[in-house]
């Protein structure tokens, strides 16, 4: 509480020196809308009103983040371009490659890279690996996740079993750090979740942390980018696209990224994602709608 | 059960057993009327709560939200919270540890078991409280209803212990309350209870003395008391009463039956005394009257006269003849009586009342009365202490003319009263053991009574004498 209120009071300064010209000025700049899921802590009001700030400053027109329980409903505001901007998971980006530009990947231990990690309660010493899961009760975090839905499936699928059967119940949690809380107070005996909302939560919260076990890391994929739609002007694209990637640069930019514990913004590349898009491959062959769904990506390539 | 305990003892015990047992059944009464409402808070409270839970979990049911049920149920401290679907299975649970999401809530143990049989018995829509004593908990459960239908059971479980310290609270309230009362209250009772058993103990203690101590040494004194207690009291005394009058009157009849054996005895023997008496002394005066004796002779025949006289006086004073002719009675006479006894007082420094309330004749002879009254009050005189009181009193009373002589000097025990009137029984030196012989004898042959008392150093005798009879 004190940090955030040291930061707002000089922000709150500079949002009036630039604002209030800018409102006086012939045109009111039009509010950017970010959409944000639970790719990160977003339960973390602070420092997305810092962050907020931090935009708007920097882009000299307001800010609005806007927030939904599922991933669907952050895509589907982006796909009618009610948010110009969203952070979102790897897999609805692949899924929606053609209407989406990537904008930024945030950089996480140095690389624009995550894992998904499968946790027990720390209570079960026995599981091994996903097969000992069999039966048990299972929780996502997202139909549209990658790391806490399609990666797991895929590993089932690939151990033969049929993931819809596998779990003698399965529920979502919505969010990655829902995800660990299910787990560790026991009310689901496996999870899949986002190694970097783990590890994060790992230094915030160890207490919750530790009363779960990771059984099993998955290979790496691309970090959840940041992404706009691709109707949007190339200008406010570039505009963005700077701000987020002069962060590390800049002094509150850096402490927002360390509160936020990431590294700083890359521009990336779409090739971040193929271990995505070969997985969601994967398991749409899998479900014998392989050539529609062929088309649909050949598509986009 | 206290049949062998003193009343003394048994009552107040009794009473304070009451007491307690009172105290026991109220605060019991108080306790358990306490813990019913508590029960109804509980479930009242709980119902409340349920309700609003259940509109939430209507919607996570209903799109299969695990998580949102339980994150609804989450907080909820000491409270168990179970959600049961509609086929018995738990949906969700604030315990996933304990009440693992799917599984059967019959599979749980006992408790549970008995949980589920009630829950499928209870075909209402309405919320329930089930509670068993032998359970770790209880359960209050409230239907999940949309649309009329119940799609699943809420049911919330408290630790049975939640009562306790409520109820520890009220059961030091009410035993404190309780001790305070009985702390006033058995005094009270014991109080009460010997107030009670007191005059009983009292009437047994001089009850268990007839027969084995003389009656005089029974000290009972009956309360003023109008209860049973008291009449039970008043009668024992009554009765005490009548057995002193009756050994009074065996008493005096035992004495005056020996006086009448004495007086017959006397009398025979003074009549064969009598005879060769009378022949020894009429031999001696015709001897005398036969020519002159020599000096030897007549100085042996002196002796003889003599001692024969003596004979004859003792023989006469023991045969009493009361009928002597003689006046009535007249107030002068004992006037007589009176300055021949006052000189023998006057020796002594006693002091002499003198009370006679004569005022003409009365139909008496005055001879055997006066001698009475010489006989009685020198008898007073002699044994008053020195400087002491004599009383008489002469008076006409009903039909009767009433002595009364009394004295102060030493008491008179009732055994010595029982031989007072024997002859030759001497209690001075110097009687002759007679005195009060012949007044018996004279009073006895005038159908009159004589009686004698003796206390605190008074002795005193009253004489009745019939006046009609004596004409």
């Amino acid at each position: 509480m004190v940090y955030s209120l040291k930061l707002h009071i000089p922000l709150l300064c500079l949002v009036l020196a630039v604002g209030t010209p800018a409102a006086v000025g012939a045109e009111q700049p039009s509010t950017l809308r970010i959409g944000l899921t639970p790719v990160f802590l977003d339960n973390k009001l602070s420092i997305l009103r810092i962050w907020k700030r931090y935009l708007e400053i920097r882009l000299e027109r307001p800010v609005e983040f806007v927030q939904r329980q599922t991933y669907r409903e952050i895509t589907d505001l982006l796909l009618a371009r009610d948010i110009q901007t969203a952070w979102i998971c790897g897999f609805p980006f692949v899924r929606n490659t053609r209407e989406l530009t990537l904008l930024a990947v945030p950089l996480y231990r140095g690389q624009p890279l995550y894992r998904s990690y499968l946790i027990v309660p720390a209570t079960d010493e026995s599981t091994r690996n996903i097969s000992d899961l069999r039966g048990k009760i299972f929780v996502y975090s997202d139909p549209d996740s990658n790391s806490g839905f399609l990666v797991p499936r895929v590993g089932l699928r690939r151990l033969g079993y049929n993931p819809d059967t596998f779990f003698s119940r399965t529920f979502f949690a919505w969010a990655h750090h829902d995800v660990v809380m299910a787990v560790a107070e026991g009310v689901a005996q496996g999870g899949a979740v986002d190694g970097y909302v783990w590890d994060t939560l790992q230094q915030l919260h160890p207490e919750i942390t530790q009363r779960t076990r990771i059984v099993d890391k998955s290979r790496l994929f691309g970090f959840p980018p940041l992404v706009v739609h691709s109707a949007l002007p190339e200008d406010e694209v570039r505009s963005l696209r700077r701000v987020m990637l002069k962060m590390q640069d800049e002094p509150d930019g850096a402490a927002l990224l360390r509160e936020l514990n990431l590294d700083g913004f890359i521009a990336g590349n779409t090739d971040l994602y193929d271990g995505i898009r070969k997985n969601v491959l994967y398991m749409n062959r899998a479900k014998r709608n392989v050539w529609q769904n062929q088309l649909t990506l050949r598509g986009t390539d | 059960m206290f049949g062998r305990i003193s009343l003394r003892y048994e009552v107040p015990i009794s009473l304070s057993l009451a007491i307690l047992l009172t105290s026991l059944v109220i605060g019991s009464v108080l306790i358990w009327r306490s813990y019913e409402e508590l029960r109804n808070d509980l479930f009242r409270s709980s119902v409340e709560l349920g309700t609003v839970l259940t509109r939430t979990l209507v919607t996570a049911l209903k799109h299969d939200d695990v998580w949102q049920a339980y994150q609804t149920l989450r907080s909820a401290g000491f409270k168990s919270y179970i959600v049961l679907d509609d086929q018995q299975r738990i949906f969700v649970s604030n315990q996933p540890k304990q009440f693992p999401m799917l599984s059967e809530l019959r599979t749980l143990g006992p408790e549970f078991d008995a949980l589920q049989v009630d829950i499928d018995n209870h075909v209402s829509l309405t919320p329930f409280l089930h509670e068993r004593l032998e359970d770790e908990r209880l359960y209050v459960v409230i239907p999940i209803i949309d649309d009329g239908i119940r799609i699943a059971n809420l049911v919330i479980g408290y630790p049975r212990t939640i009562y306790r310290p409520h109820l520890m609270n009220i059961a030091s309230r009410v035993g404190l309350t309780s001790l305070i009362v009985i702390a006033f209250l058995i005094p009270i009772g014991w109080w009460v209870g010997n107030r009670t058993v007191n005059p009983l103990v009292q009437l047994s203690r001089a009850m268990s003395q007839v027969g084995s101590e003389p009656l005089d040494d029974i000290k009972y004194k009956p309360l003023g008391r109008d209860d049973e207690i008291g009449k039970l009291g008043q009668s024992f005394q009554a009765m005490i009463e009548e057995l002193k009058e009756k050994q009074n009157l065996e008493g005096q009849v035992i004495v005056s039956e020996r006086l009448a054996a004495i007086g017959r005895l006397a009398a025979g023997i003074a009549h064969e005394i009598n005879n060769p008496l009378g022949g020894m002394m009429n031999a001696i005066s015709t001897h005398r009257r036969f020519g002159p004796l020599g000096p030897e002779t007549e100085k042996t025949m002196i002796l003889l006269e003599r001692g024969l006289k003596q004979i004859h006086e003792t023989v006469s004073a023991l045969l009493v003849e009361a009928r002597q002719e003689s006046h009535d009675l007249t107030p002068e006479d004992v006037e007589d009586v009176r300055l021949l006894v006052q000189s023998d007082a006057q020796k002594k420094g006693l002091r002499l009342v003198w009370d006679n309330k004569l005022d003409g004749p009365l139909s008496l002879p005055s001879t055997p009365v006066r001698q009475v009254l010489m006989n009685l009050s020198l008898n007073a005189v002699q044994a008053a202490a020195e400087a002491g009181n004599v009383t008489l009193s002469v008076a006409p009373v009903d039909g009767l003319l009433e002595i009364r002589v009394s004295n102060d000097g030493i008491t008179v025990s009732n055994e010595e009263i029982g031989k007072l009137f024997e002859p030759f029984v001497h209690h001075r030196p110097g009687g002759t053991g007679l005195g009060l012989w012949i007044t018996y004898q004279i009073v006895r042959q005038f159908g009159g009574d004589i009686f004698v008392h003796s206390e605190h150093g008074t002795t005193s005798f009253m004489v009745h004498l019939p006046l009609e009879s004596a004409a």
